[in-house]
């Protein structure tokens, strides 16, 4: 097993050089790969000196999670296990996490409806683990198709989520999540999505640097809660009294917490600012009247959809949001000047992110949002089903 | 900082939510104003020197001797009370306190009013307290008193305290307290 103890001030226990975060994503050379999302994923987390991972099989994430278990094998994860079913899972890396270790897991689904009570005690005991999250949907009956829904249900538990459009966002992104959630003022659990399948799945051409590098070690002395030890049991906070009686001082205890994690999340948009070169991307057309708002594939189809309505002579911009919590609201108002029609296609029924769009712009933007195009279940989203909402709208009783 | 206190009886609005967040590296937070590291300590040592029953709170981070650097902390910190002319209440651990909390002798996280209601504080100086403990508190005290709060933090600092000092370690203690030798000093006290 690989042990705290084998590291030098140098060297991880694998023998790799223990870099910055700043050095490994924006410094040091990289050479062209060509992977999937679950091999990229482990390239990530064989750069990120992982303490432990804690595992569970469900599609599509199944994959990711067996190659963690490669990287235990070879020495490059200190403790590696399976757990009894999703929310054994997520308790236990709740466990690793509180205890002070660097902490992964990955999900999916139903999985992740499973396990929901962790998500909000992670984020209420502040412990920096990251999940992976390669979004299928939740449906009876069952589904195990491409669906971001269940992304809807992890909105208000107090992580964090970025939501990455590819294999070289996965690969990146994960590697940031660790470094922006460990930070002390934010120190929250992170969810980096992906869409399954059309990022798990499939293969692309990805820079990676080297693997003789890796981040430095976890610290929980800058926690902001103290880490479990013997004399710091896990349930030992959960035994103030405040928990246990109902009188006004408890009330605004909870309330405070709440707050705090909430405040916590919002805390990392500098350090999210920096990581990720900004929490949305913009690109189209700068003074267009039409602007696209999706996250992860949706914005890759949403660019496919801007290139054909190019050569139609309509200018349309698309707004890509790499952070759903902390929401972008400035940067959305920003990249949002001067447009009068926002579609947000999106994969699921229920159209949660055109929820989240319409929230943050309510009396601050005048433009109309159509929520759609919305494809589900497993349907793909071709760049026709973009381009016939968007002439529909501006062709309107013309048709497409 | 949000609101200064009172604000009722609600935690909310907290600071971040009215877009103060904690200062970056190297600067400080006044109110809702990014300054500089020195101006900042000077105003804190102002509002300790002239405030009714100004109060330090040490935590556990540097009420225990971890290591070298919360020693010299702690001998630091009382030095500091002694230049501040404040008192020094502990906040010793976070773990429930039965039957009840002695508000006199001691800070409870998450009954911070409490005591500074029972001392009648007007300005007190968190220190040594673990972030998001110290943060509940700050927000529960910026709430429900008058109490002018100021966080002195190894880390990344408070929003919800009303001045916060960043990555204050046992050399940034020691430019402190000249600062503050010297505003007493100005202030003929």
């Amino acid at each position: 097993m690989s042990k705290r103890s084998d590291m030098t001030e140098t060297k991880n226990w694998s023998g790799q050089t223990l870099v910055t975060a700043d050095h490994m994503l924006f410094e040091a050379p990289r050479s062209k790969h060509f992977m999937t999302g679950s091999e990229v994923l482990k390239e990530a987390v064989k750069r990120c000196t992982v303490d432990a991972s804690v595992s569970y099989p469900i599609t599509p994430q199944s994959e990711a999670a067996h190659l963690i278990g490669e990287l235990w094998a070879e020495g490059y994860v200190g403790v590696y296990f399976r757990g009894e079913n999703e929310f054994g899972v997520m308790s236990e890396v709740a466990g690793c996490a509180m205890a002070g270790a660097r902490t992964i897991t990955t999900t999916s689904g139903p999985g992740t409806l499973r396990a929901m009570e962790n998500f909000a005690q992670w984020s209420g005991t502040r412990i920096p683990c990251q999940l992976i999250l390669m979004a299928r949907g939740i449906n009876s009956p069952l589904t195990i198709q491409p669906d971001n829904l269940e992304v809807s249900y992890m909105l208000e538990t107090g992580c964090q989520i970025w939501y990455a459009e590819n294999v070289q966002e996965l690969f990146d992104m994960s590697i940031a999540a660790f470094v922006v959630a460990e930070k002390p003022d934010v120190h929250v659990p992170i969810i980096t999505v992906v869409d399954g399948f059309f990022v798990s799945h499939t293969r692309e051409s990805v820079m990676l640097p080297e693997d003789d590098i890796a981040l430095f070690p976890y610290d929980p002395n800058r926690a902001p809660l103290p880490a479990i030890d013997s004399e710091t049991p896990p349930g030992r906070f959960l035994r103030d009294p405040f928990v246990m009686k109902s009188n006004y001082i408890s009330y605004a205890t909870h309330a405070s917490w709440q707050w705090e994690i909430r405040s916590a999340v919002e805390r990392s948009v500098p350090y999210a600012r920096h990581y990720l070169k900004g929490l949305v991307h913009v690109t189209g057309d700068a003074d267009a009247e039409i602007a696209f708002v999706a996250c992860g594939t949706a914005s890759y189809q949403a660019k496919e959809a801007h290139r054909e309505l190019t050569k139609l002579g309509i200018k349309t911009k698309v707004i890509k949001l790499r952070t759903i919590r902390p929401f972008p609201e400035a940067e959305l108002l920003e990249a949002l000047k001067g447009v009068k029609t926002i579609f947000v296609p999106e994969f699921n029924v229920v159209g949660w992110l055109e929820k989240e769009v319409k929230k943050c712009l309510y009396g601050k933007c005048d433009a109309n949002v159509v929520g759609g195009p919305r494809v589900a279940g497993g349907m793909s989203m071709p760049a026709e089903a973009i381009l016939r909402e968007v002439m529909e709208k501006i062709n309107s009783g013309k048709g497409a | 900082m949000a609101n200064q206190g009172p604000a009722y009886y609600s935690p909310y609005p907290t600071a971040v939510y009215e877009g103060v967040i904690t200062p970056p590296e190297g600067k400080a937070l006044l109110l809702t104003k990014v300054v500089d590291e020195e101006i900042a300590m000077r105003e804190i040592a102002k509002v300790m020197l002239t405030s009714e029953n100004a109060t330090i709170f040490p935590g556990p981070q540097v009420l225990y001797g971890y290591n070298e650097e919360s020693k010299k902390k702690a001998k630091l910190i009382k030095e500091m009370s002694e230049v501040l002319n404040a008192k020094m209440i502990p906040m010793y651990d976070y773990r429930p306190k039965y039957p009840k909390i002695d508000a006199e002798v001691e800070i409870n996280p998450n009954h911070p009013n409490l005591t500074i209601w029972h001392n009648e504080i007007k300005a007190a100086i968190f220190i040594g307290v673990h972030c998001h403990y110290a943060n509940v508190a700050l927000k529960i005290v910026r709430a429900e008193t008058d109490c002018y709060t100021i966080a002195i933090c190894g880390l990344s600092g408070h929003e919800d305290a009303m001045a916060t000092l960043r990555d204050m370690h046992s050399h940034e203690l020691e430019k402190f307290i000249k600062i503050a030798r010297e505003v007493k000093s100005e202030l003929k006290l």
